[in-house]
């Protein structure tokens, strides 16, 4: 199969029982993208395929063929962060990390629906929603972070957000 | 070596003089680009070319034993490597380094034990294999159901013992006011992040372990316990651990199995619990009963104060919740009573989970003298004022430093606590009920035995080794930021490696006590380095200046990288317990608010506001520090609300051993959080002078919270957590 994953064209084989995740973290040792639950109950695995968030433990690796996937590790490195990566180290937006890398790739997925004009539960109007804190938590309540850093995470996301 | 017990205060004088202005500062971790870039590798990342996979096969039933086990359809399936059951250095359960499971048992003590495991080529395979496993079994009547157990009030488990002072139930007749209350709490997961992972390996005769483990010390020691070797021959390596919450204090099943896996594939072997897994084979918090008792006269002066409850463990481990640990120093009172009762059942061990102790008890001590307050008349401050004692008010201690009278000042008065309504269920917002509720947090000091190396190499940089863990607590940017103070040097000239038992060994990450004991230890290698920099330069240490990587010594300048050119100084440090440690009461304090809105229709709960002021000895890093103390409260806020394991009675098994079921807070459920720092320095705590931060959070947040939803709807719950469904029938009518 051939996918493209962080712009590079990728070719795999998996078992038709592995995960999105299970590939990339066995496969391609794109270890930045977690497992901590393999049920999309927490978002620690979250990956952008074609442009989109999505729970990478909750899709099936052979149903990708040709799709763009995005992990954390395609968004920047260590010594080139990406904004929203910087945010998070500003703004202590983490603790153990080990939710972080869904929590960035989600939150740059969320501002994307947000410019898209996408409402969500808690949004006063439907038609152009304004991301406030209780927008953003809202969004954001399918990453969980155990440790509980969810005040600095939000300050972070309001800050990539307002810049 | 610089060696020092803690027998007298002591604080060494470059922390004093503080030349660099590091340590403290909110600086960024120094891990931090490696964490949100995903390059930081834990357990069971990174693994060597040809590692192998491995499942874990649990037990189905409740309580019985295995008779007999078939493999032979696990083993058929293409790339199953081997099937390993009945090896006598399988453990039964989680091992550490006070006690150790049975061994090679056949025994069932509780569902979701593991009792085999299955090797694999692939994660898909081995899973599959590990269904394919049948067991079989004798099952016997399993004990499930707490509230029928017996309770044995004499035991030996825990270590606190039963505290008797005066003469209670006198005390408690002669009282004018007393309050006699019940309270429960629920089955506690830790419910890390990552979910306890293994990765094993053989060189020769050497076992190296990278496995997802808050004090790997330990660990190396059970390992080497369980598979009958000797200590030297085992290294533990974690160097980024994904949570722990206490749940990786001991060693878990999973990582023997893995050891014993590996040496019989002779390939690296690593696993991962599943999430449901990590519900059965690791510890939670016992759920607990509670009993309070407190007799007063009508100023509120307590003249009496029980604590007694009974905790849950299984037949095969030694743990016990010291569920008032807190309690013994927090309240003045003659007569005195505290115990902790034991009730054996048959379920997954229970175990030290964030703040053992503290993070229940003050549900009980915190919410009954909020209702004590109320039938005093008393403001809930003043109460704790007139009881706030001078002394340990149960072993007649000094307290080091206690500063819980300013953290109820600057928390009332940052919070806004004389806008509470002291009626109950008079503020209202539309369909919203409006409160405030407050309680005291504390948190027992732990002075414990810690090492660490630090080197200035010959480039002028230093490096800072020390087996400790950074499970999310900031160890790596606060062992940078002491060594930076104490040499001069920023924290881009410093380097920490941690993780490994390779190098000094510290006191790892549990009971709040890794900070302080870590970062003392580097002090105070750091002070053997300054002794030698005195002699190269000539100079009384005394007198030197370092900033920057300059020193100074009266009119004299020189760069530290020309001090150590060619002959590098490498320096021990290590810091025990002392006199000091034991003449003096130690713990942290806080004061914690909390503001909710009660659904008046539907009982909903939402926190509005959270703000708590804490006093935690010397703040090492106030970005980090506050992080911590703001989870600890979240942490409190979900007790509080959502978070509860339900067991199903009729088989041992939990209803919500996962995420989808058991709640712990999301994103939508906090509210921005205030937290505040009073520092004083506490030089009998350790050389650093800090107390403990990461379990002091939790301590009190839930009984805040509890106690504004009694101010919001005037209904008192008993039973944690205070979920909709007990709060309903109760509320005022719409």
């Amino acid at each position: 199969m051939r996918f493209t994953i962080n712009g590079s064209k990728r070719e795999a084989d998996p078992d038709i029982r592995a995960s999105l995740l299970d590939l990339l973290r066995e496969e391609f040792r794109l270890t930045g993208t977690k497992k901590g639950c393999d049920h999309g109950q927490c978002g620690a695995c979250t990956v952008l395929v074609n442009g989109r968030r999505i729970n990478a433990c909750l899709t099936l690796a052979v149903m990708h063929q040709e799709d763009d996937i995005v992990t954390i590790e395609g968004l920047g490195s260590a010594d080139n962060l990406h904004p929203m990566q910087a945010a998070f180290v500003r703004h202590d937006g983490y603790q153990c990390g080990y939710c972080t890398p869904g929590q960035i790739c989600s939150a740059v997925g969320m501002l994307d629906e947000v410019a898209k004009g996408w409402p969500s539960h808690v949004s006063d109007d439907l038609s152009s929603p304004v991301l406030d804190e209780a927008e953003i938590s809202e969004r954001m309540s399918g990453n969980l972070c155990r440790c509980s850093a969810y005040p600095t995470i939000v300050d972070a996301i309001r800050e990539v957000h307002d810049a | 070596m610089s060696d020092l017990a803690m027998d007298a205060p002591y604080r060494p004088a470059a922390l004093d003089r503080a030349e660099q202005g590091l340590l403290g500062k909110p600086i960024d971790r120094y891990e931090g680009p490696l964490k949100v870039s995903g390059a930081a590798p834990y357990a069971y990342e990174q693994a060597p070319e040809g590692t192998a996979y491995m499942a874990v096969v649990t037990a189905a039933i409740g309580r019985g034993r295995v008779t007999g086990i078939d493999a032979a359809a696990a083993e058929a399936i293409p790339g199953v490597l081997t099937v390993i059951h009945g090896d006598p250095r399988m453990p039964a359960g989680e091992g550490n380094s006070r006690a150790m499971p049975a061994m090679g048992s056949d025994e069932v003590f509780h569902y979701g034990q593991g009792i085999a495991l299955v090797v694999a080529e692939t994660q898909e395979v081995a899973r599959e294999a590990a269904r394919r496993v049948t067991v079989h079994y004798d099952e016997q009547p399993g004990r499930f159901d707490a509230t029928a157990v017996e309770v044995q009030q004499d035991h030996k488990l825990g270590f606190l013992p039963p505290v008797n002072r005066g003469d209670l139930e006198a005390a408690l007749a002669q009282a004018e006011v007393v309050l006699d209350r019940t309270y429960t709490t629920p089955i506690h997961f830790p419910a890390a992040l990552e979910p306890h992972a293994t990765l094993a390996w053989w060189e020769g005769d050497q076992l190296l372990v990278r496995t997802s483990n808050q004090v790997i010390g330990g660990a190396k020691g059970t390992i080497a316990t369980a598979l009958g070797i000797d200590k030297s021959r085992v290294r533990v390596q974690a160097p980024y651990v994904g949570g722990g919450f206490g749940g990786k204090t001991g060693v878990g099943q999973e990582a023997i199995f893995a050891a014993i896996a590996a040496e019989a594939v002779g390939r690296p072997v690593k696993v991962a619990l599943t999430r449901r897994q990590t519900a059965y084979m690791v510890h939670h918090r016992s759920p607990t009963t509670q009993r309070l008792r407190i007799g007063c006269d009508r100023e509120g002066r307590i003249s009496a104060i029980a604590h007694e409850s009974v905790a849950y463990q299984n037949d095969d481990s030694a743990f016990l919740e010291p569920v008032p640990f807190g309690t013994l120093p927090l309240y003045a009172g003659e007569a005195r009573r505290f115990r902790t009762d034991l009730a054996r059942i048959d379920l997954p061990a229970t175990g030290a989970v964030r703040a053992p102790g503290e993070a229940i008890g003050t549900f009980a001590v915190e919410c009954a003298m909020d209702e004590l307050a109320e039938q005093l008349g008393l403001d809930p401050i003043e109460l704790r004022r007139r009881n706030e004692p001078t002394r340990d008010p149960t072993t007649g201690k000094r307290f080091s430093t206690r500063r819980l009278l300013d953290c109820y000042d600057e928390g009332a008065r940052r919070f806004g606590w004389d806008k509470r309504e002291t009626t109950p269920g008079s503020r209202r917002e539309g369909e919203w009920l409006i409160g405030m509720g407050m309680a005291a947090a504390l948190r027992g000091n732990f002075t414990v035995q810690a090492e660490a190396e630090v080197i200035l190499g010959a480039d002028g940089r230093a490096t800072v080794k020390t087996d400790m863990t950074d499970i999310g607590t900031g160890t790596y940017t606060i062992l940078a930021q002491t060594a930076g103070e104490m040499l001069g040097l920023p924290i881009s000239a410093i380097d920490v490696v941690i993780g490994d038992t390779d190098l000094p060994p510290s006191a790892g990450s549990g009971g709040s006590f890794g900070a302080g004991s870590a970062c003392a230890a580097a002090a105070l290698a750091c002070e053997d380095i300054l002794t030698e920099l005195g002699l190269r330069m000539n100079a009384a240490t005394d007198d030197l200046r370092l900033k920057d990587g300059q020193v100074t010594a009266g009119a004299r300048t020189t760069p530290l990288a020309d001090l150590v050119r060619g002959s590098p100084i490498a320096a021990k440090g290590k810091t025990t317990p002392g006199k000091e440690s034991q003449a003096t009461s130690q713990a942290s304090h806080g004061a914690q608010f909390a503001e909710v809105a009660v659904n008046a229709v539907t009982g909903e709960v939402r926190v509005r506001r959270m703000l708590g002021v804490f006093d935690i000895g010397r703040v090492l890093n106030e970005k980090t520090a506050r992080n911590q103390i703001v989870g600890g409260m979240v942490w409190g806020l979900a007790y509080a609300l959502t978070e509860d394991a339900v067991v199903d009675p009729r088989n041992g098994r939990f209803v919500n051993p996962d995420f989808g079921e058991y709640h712990v807070a999301v994103n939508a459920d906090v509210p921005q959080i205030e937290a505040y720092f009073i520092e004083e320095i506490d030089d009998s705590a350790n050389p650093v002078g800090a107390k403990g931060v990461g379990e002091l959070g939790i301590a009190g947040s839930g009984a805040a919270v509890v106690n504004a939803i009694h101010n919001a709807t005037g209904v008192r719950i008993y039973d944690m957590p205070v979920t909709l469904d007990k709060l309903l029938s109760s509320l005022p009518p719409v």
